[in-house]
């Protein structure tokens, strides 16, 4: 195979990791929601931490997309 | 060269805009990311100067807009960081401020993201993480070690627990860079992909003209989605940093 279209067909690949991340900012999005609706009274209260672990998932699908980045160009 | 007009990477290039001479080994070229450095510094500095005006005690509309982005700001250093956190509010404040300006400076046609480059991010969060391990080692001595070895745990756990807290602790300005970096760069390939989609559709007549509708109204939905996320990821990049800076603060768990 030629090392170019490895390359690309590894970069599709890598973008896999936005599947998981999908799956986990959904949960965290979900979950908040379920909760605030639950008790609106302490929703306000979590919301940093909402960010916090909002942030914290999709920078593990963000490192697919450096891992993509670096098959393409690195 | 139509490619080169709807290449989604193009917006990214580093141009010269001013050829400057080399002084001291130091070339003086401004280019288009310097130049929009300079203009995220002059909008925000002039632009509190003037919405804060006269400083009245009754607050003018113009002067209340910069009191909310005031308190804002200072609400989140006080809850993360409690009273002690004072003395880092200028540099939040600053830091939240220049990120969030640069975001929204970049959702402007023809202008240059220039949190869209890992090597501006990269030394934001440099600052940052410097600026933690001053704080630690200046506050605490070395006992700001303790953050990495968590109170409480039997003996045996420690040889695992200390180097992921070491990895996780030396990782931290790699994730806070390139959060942002590929947040800015990831939305703003998008918009260009659309734009470009709307560009190629309409050029093959009436039929594609009606087409081009449909990437339209998603690069406008995108926009809108780019407006929030140029103010998240600034929100998230100072509420971070104060997090940081409250394990420095506060080193035992």
């Amino acid at each position: 195979m030629e090392i170019e279209a490895a390359k690309q067909i590894g970069a599709g690949i890598a973008a896999i990791a936005l599947g998981g991340a999908g799956v986990g900012i959904g949960t965290i999005f979900g979950h908040y929601l379920a909760g605030a609706l639950r008790n609106p009274s302490a929703a306000a209260g979590q919301f940093t931490n909402l960010l916090i672990g909002f942030a914290l998932t999709e920078f593990t699908g963000l490192l697919g997309f450096v891992v993509a980045m670096i098959i393409l160009f690195g | 060269m139509m490619m080169l007009a709807t290449d989604p990477m193009h917006q990214f290039v580093v141009q010269p805009v001013l050829e400057l001479p080399t002084l001291f080994g130091i070339d003086l070229t401004i280019t288009n990311a310097a130049l929009f450095m300079i203009v995220t510094t002059l909008v925000t500095s002039f632009g509190l100067i003037a919405l804060t005006g006269r400083g009245a005690m009754v607050p003018t509309r113009s002067q209340s807009i910069a009191e909310l982005l005031y308190g804002f700001v200072a609400d989140m250093v006080r809850s993360i960081m409690g009273e002690e956190g004072r003395k880092f509010f200028p540099y939040v404040f600053t830091l939240f401020t220049f990120i969030l300006v640069a975001n929204l400076i970049g959702m402007f046609p023809g202008t240059y993201t220039i949190t869209s480059q890992l090597v501006v991010t990269f030394a934001l969060a440099m600052i940052s993480f410097t600026l933690v391990l001053i704080t630690g080692f200046a506050k605490n001595g070395f006992g700001f070690l303790k953050l990495f070895a968590p109170a409480g745990l039997p003996p045996l756990m420690y040889i695992l627990i200390i180097p992921i807290e070491v990895i996780s602790f030396l990782s931290r300005p790699f994730s806070l860079a390139i959060r942002l970096f590929a947040n800015m760069m990831a939305g703003h390939t998008l918009l260009k992909l659309f734009g470009g989609f709307v560009l190629s559709l309409s050029s093959i007549g009436a039929v594609g003209i009606a087409a081009a509708v449909m990437p339209l109204a998603v690069a406008t939905a995108v926009t809108a989605l780019e407006l929030m996320i140029a103010f998240l990821q600034a929100y998230v990049f100072a509420v971070l940093t104060c997090i940081y800076l409250n394990d420095a603060l506060h080193p035992t768990h």
